[in-house]
């Protein structure tokens, strides 16, 4: 019983309390690229759970055999050729989807969410463990995009999913859909998750914490603080 | 005539595609290390210097071996991993033969690997290329030149807007992170009005 209640817990964190878009901040271009439509959001969102559970599972299998040295190479190459698979995939059953997310279905093997869970999860833990991890972030991670996606659409074409709701009442922010209004939107949702958890932690950070490579960019925000 | 459309693509790569604010690439670095000017040059040259030494690389690499062998699926792979090389590579050399440049700029450049806006330059070059012909390597360079120059240009007006920032009064949860967005939204509104401008100039 204990057993199952603590592999309920890798899953869920990854949906509300380490959400890795709103609490954790890792993944923000394609969070911000993507989200101008519903459905371009909840296609990013599946490709990338894929890509994440996949390569939780496989890294995980191979946390003993992969030298410590070229782990974040090695890392990597596994990423890549799962984003391959995706990107086939899609190619092949979802082209509609494959034109409008464009370059963002390749860059998921440099979104940071999955490198970053790599690196803190599937190297310390076993396959099971971390694939549900992998499936708990990918959930959250397609559930804040959803819900980017569905703020800039409603106020941005007066549609959702493609479907018209207040087109021909009021007309649509035209703002919401273009990139400064992606930078909005998700400011103003980091700004009410702060609100909402603020009684019970730090506010939202830029997610360097989850970041594989935080002990470079630590060394440049060291010095920042040195010159000043 | 072929001047003037290399300054076009120079100078719609800098204002009207910037990457960070009109492509949302490379959004990391531009929202982590623009707390300070010099840093923010420091990483944009890094930046633009690897952009343009990868998009050098994989343009040969994709047009010659790749694609006329029927493996332009492996496109992804294989720029991940000559990106890394490259890094790697350039980090070794900077440090051997030039160590006042590697000081200032090596610090920057294990983090350019996972910089999605170098892989993302070299995947749009090359769909350029496939959408217009006449669009070859030196255009591809140049374009990677000019996104590169963008991206400085996006940091350091960047950096100032938040040099501004640190002497105002904040509301308590818009603190930290949101109100650094807010700010960047606004500096992309900017952007914006440079939209039909290149055309405008040199059409």
């Amino acid at each position: 019983m204990a057993e199952k209640k603590s592999l309920w817990n890798e899953f869920s964190k990854g949906i509300l309390k380490e959400n890795p878009v709103l609490c954790l901040v890792l993944g923000t271009c394609p969070t911000l690229a993507v989200t101008t439509a519903a459905s371009n959001a909840i296609g990013m969102g599946i490709a990338a759970t894929l890509v994440l559970v996949c390569s939780n599972a496989v890294i995980s299998a191979l946390r003993r055999v992969i030298p410590d040295k070229v782990r974040i190479p090695a890392y990597i190459t596994i990423i890549a050729g799962f984003v391959t698979i995706v990107q086939m995939l899609v190619k092949a059953y979802a082209p509609s989807i494959d034109e409008s997310l464009g370059i963002y279905l390749p860059l998921i093997v440099v979104n940071c969410i999955i490198l970053g869970r790599a690196e803190m999860y599937a190297s310390k833990n076993s396959v099971l463990p971390s694939i549900l991890d992998g499936l708990g972030m990918g959930v959250g991670f397609t559930a804040a995009l959803l819900l980017m996606g569905i703020i800039r659409e409603f106020f941005g074409a007066g549609s959702l999913f493609g479907v018209p709701v207040t087109a021909g009442m009021i007309d649509p922010v035209i703002i919401f859909i273009l990139p400064p209004g992606g930078f909005f939107v998700f400011g103003m949702l980091i700004a009410l998750a702060n609100r909402l958890t603020r009684k019970k932690k730090a506010p939202a950070e830029l997610g360097c914490s989850g970041c594989p490579l935080q002990a470079n960019c630590s060394k440049i925000k060291e010095g920042e603080g040195c010159e000043k | 005539m072929m001047a003037k459309e290399l300054v076009a693509i120079f100078l719609a790569a800098i204002l009207t595609e910037n990457y960070v604010l009109n492509k949302f690439l490379g959004i990391c670095p531009f929202l982590g290390v623009s707390k300070k000017v010099n840093t923010a040059v420091g990483m944009s040259a890094a930046v633009t210097f690897v952009m343009v030494l990868a998009t050098a690389v994989t343009w040969p690499i994709y047009t010659y071996i790749l694609l006329p062998n029927g493996l332009g699926y492996l496109q992804t792979i294989v720029f991940i991993l000559i990106i890394a090389a490259l890094v790697q590579l350039v980090e070794t050399v900077l440090k051997k033969y030039m160590p006042p440049l590697y000081n200032s700029l090596g610090i920057y450049l294990p983090l350019i690997t996972t910089n999605c806006a170098v892989l993302g330059v070299t995947m749009l070059v090359l769909e350029k290329g496939a959408a217009d012909p006449s669009f070859g390597y030196l255009q591809s360079l140049v374009n990677s030149f000019g996104a590169g120059i963008g991206f400085l240009v996006a940091m350091v007006l960047f950096a100032g807007v938040r040099e501004r920032m640190e002497s105002c009064d904040i509301p308590q949860s818009l603190k930290g992170l949101p109100i650094t967005l807010v700010a960047a939204s606004l500096v992309a509104v900017s952007f914006l009005g440079f939209n039909g401008l290149v055309e405008g100039l040199l059409g």
